[in-house]
């Protein structure tokens, strides 16, 4: 009996386990082993922390590496406020049927790829785009802007491209709340902002946190976005990842540098966890 | 005793239809009010209004003289026990009690002592750092309670508590809150469709229906002389038969719908009226009564099933056409009484209870 259940068991878990092992484990160990080698001197390849070393003695590696996890950072903040009310809109006030539909509404741009979506930014926003045509045509302006290949255009278009993966988590989480807590704190005599504060916000503190990460960690890793909306010199980590691998063709390099990603990344999400009081294992139940 | 909630002319009317219709009246500070109604007759919305999540239509509300028209929730001076409670999931038991002092202010010490006070005067003593998911749910229900009693309200506002509860945990929950309101004298305003709820606990009931009050009356008088047909059905269990009306005078005489003809009590004006409905309370039937009893409608009753419910037992019984139920005297006096058997019964004149109208 034992047995039969744990060969059904393996049964079920085989693709899962091939999966992670072929497509995770393996690829990473094969990296990991790629970024601990380098030549020395005289040409033979040999057991290094040179590549990690690089990423901390060059100012423009950690440069860039702070400044896109600055951004990232920002692109959540910025992510989550406009998602807020947004997700509170739909849960909290209009009626099921219309909060249905509205949340249909926020998918259906989502069922098109990220680079159709980033192209129609570049289509409204560059010199000779739809939005300088009309303000030629009003006569706002005399000559076309450049809008495009700037920060501001690049975070607007990462916050677009990560809305979705903060406005489901805030909805699930704010859909559970009972309307009555709002109504009992208002009754028990606080105001609009202590309710919104202290009930409504931590309530929803799994859901944000967990939109948080994912935004975060996509924002971060984003390299279509950044280097489309942002130009050449947008300076985001992956580009210089990319750079490693395909321009200066130094794959022990860019091994370095992925392998950097993830364990920043993984700090960040760790440091940002302690500070909110936030647990993993709930966050992402 | 002052007046602690006054009401006059208060109307809410929604897009298609009139919640609350006209209602006036006023509660005594110290009271224990219940407002029993079934379900969508308007007595919630008439707490929401008293607790101000919703604006009359018009008319006045006045809670210890102050106009309450237009004052946001926050500002009144009432608290309200949700229907699901309403506990903050994200707080302990103590900080849920502390919410709404911290709302006004007070001072870390005093928040702390008030809040203790309040534990050990629900029994949850040593609780306050409970989670709430830890408590059952009769210690929720004192958890909600006493987040509101904290603030020291003019008026507690209730909307059916122990609606959640079980039978056992209710019949509990009920004996505590009325030793709670008359230990403490807050005025409780208590909303229910549970009429045993309403009796056991009010110092005075206001039975609801289609947005009216049909009467407000202390529970005695309420279940004793009903003033309108639907009263006396709704509150208390009863028989109820239409009748044809045979003759006023010397005494009202009607037939009920199963032939039987019955000396009755008319309760409300009966001239003009063809038709009533007459009320007969299960308890009010005399099983083998006496041959010297006067003014007593004598019939026979078949017996049909016996309802064992300890103290509570009844039979019901074909009288004529129609089933009728009858409370047995708890003396095991008929005990013996088995399915079939044909019984003498009668019923005074007094608890044949008349009003005219068409069954609803």
């Amino acid at each position: 009996m034992k047995f039969k259940i744990s060969s059904g068991l393996f049964i079920f878990l085989t693709p899962v386990l091939l999966w992670l092992l072929l497509l995770i484990v393996i690829p990473h160990l094969e990296l990991l082993l790629m970024s601990l080698r380098g030549e020395n001197d005289m040409g033979e390849p040999v057991w290094t922390f040179v590549n990690y070393l690089h990423f901390f003695t060059e100012e423009i590696y950690w440069y860039t590496f702070v400044r896109t996890a600055t951004y990232a950072l920002l692109v959540t903040v910025l992510t989550f406020l406009v998602t807020f009310p947004v997700a509170f809109y739909i849960t909290k006030i209009v009626s099921n049927r219309v909060s249905v539909f509205l949340t249909i509404l926020l998918l259906v741009p989502f069922w098109v790829s990220e680079l159709v979506r980033v192209y129609g930014w570049m289509i409204l926003l560059r010199e000779s785009g739809v939005l300088n045509h009309f303000m030629l045509r009003l006569g706002i302006i005399d000559t076309p802007i450049e809008m495009l290949y700037n920060d501001v255009s690049m975070i607007m278009g990462l916050v677009y491209t990560s809305m979705l993966f903060m406005v489901v988590p805030l909805i699930s989480s704010l859909e559970g709340m009972d309307d009555s807590l709002i109504e009992a704190a208002h009754d028990l005599g606080a105001s609009k902002w202590i309710i919104f504060t202290k009930i409504v916000i931590p309530y929803a503190a799994p859901g944000i946190t967990s939109g948080s990460i994912v935004v975060f960690m996509l924002a971060l890793g984003n390299y279509l976005t950044p280097n489309l909306l942002g130009g050449k010199n947008s300076l985001w980590f992956t580009e210089q990842i990319y750079n490693e691998f395909i321009a200066s063709f130094n794959w022990n390099q860019g091994a370095a540098f992925g392998f950097l990603l993830l364990l920043l990344s993984s700090l960040i999400i760790w440091t940002g966890l302690k500070i909110s009081k936030q647990q993993l294992g709930r966050v992402m139940s | 005793m002052p007046v602690v909630l006054n009401i006059s002319n208060l109307t809410k009317d929604f897009s298609d239809f009139t919640a609350v219709d006209n209602i006036s009246f006023q509660v005594e500070e110290g009271k224990f009010f219940s407002i029993l109604g079934p379900s969508g007759c308007g007595k919630t919305t008439l707490l929401r209004m008293i607790a101000g999540f919703l604006e009359p239509t018009s008319g006045d509300l006045q809670i210890q003289g102050r106009d309450m028209v237009g004052i946001p929730p926050n500002r009144r001076p009432v608290n309200l026990v949700f229907q699901n409670l309403a506990l903050f999931p994200m707080m302990n038991v103590a900080e849920n009690i502390a919410f709404g002092l911290k709302r006004q202010r007070c001072s870390k010490k005093e928040i702390s002592s008030k809040t203790a006070a309040m534990l050990d005067r629900v029994d949850l003593g040593g609780y306050g750092s409970k989670n709430i998911n830890q408590l059952s749910g009769g210690q929720k229900q004192r958890v909600a309670i006493a987040r509101s009693l904290v603030l020291d309200p003019s008026i507690l506002l209730l909307d059916e508590p122990l609606g959640a509860l079980d039978l056992k945990l209710r019949e509990q929950m009920k004996i505590e809150l009325k030793k709670l309101q008359q230990e403490i004298g807050t005025t409780f305003i208590y909303i229910t469709h549970d009429q045993s709820e309403a009796l056991v606990m009010s110092d005075t009931v206001a039975v609801m229906n289609a947005g009216k009050f049909e009467q407000i009356d202390t529970p005695r008088n309420l279940y004793a002389s009903p003033d309108s047909s639907f009263v006396a059905g709704f509150v208390g269990e009863t028989n109820i038969f239409t009748a044809s009306i045979e003759g006023l005078r010397p005494t009202l005489t009607v037939r009920a719908e199963n032939g039987v003809i019955f000396e009755a009590t008319a309760m409300q004006e009966m001239a003009g009226a063809k038709r009533c409905r007459l009320f007969i309370r299960p308890e009010s039937i005399i099983l083998e009564p006496d041959t010297n009893l006067e003014n007593l409608n004598r019939f026979e009753l078949t017996v049909r099933t016996i309802l064992f419910d300890g103290s509570n037992t009844k039979i019901l019984a074909m009288l004529g056409e129609s089933e009728i139920t009858v409370a047995l005297p708890q003396n095991q006096q008929f005990a013996h009484i088995a399915p079939g058997e044909i019984v003498s019964a009668g019923v005074h004149m007094d608890a044949c209870k008349c009003y005219p109208g068409e069954p609803q």
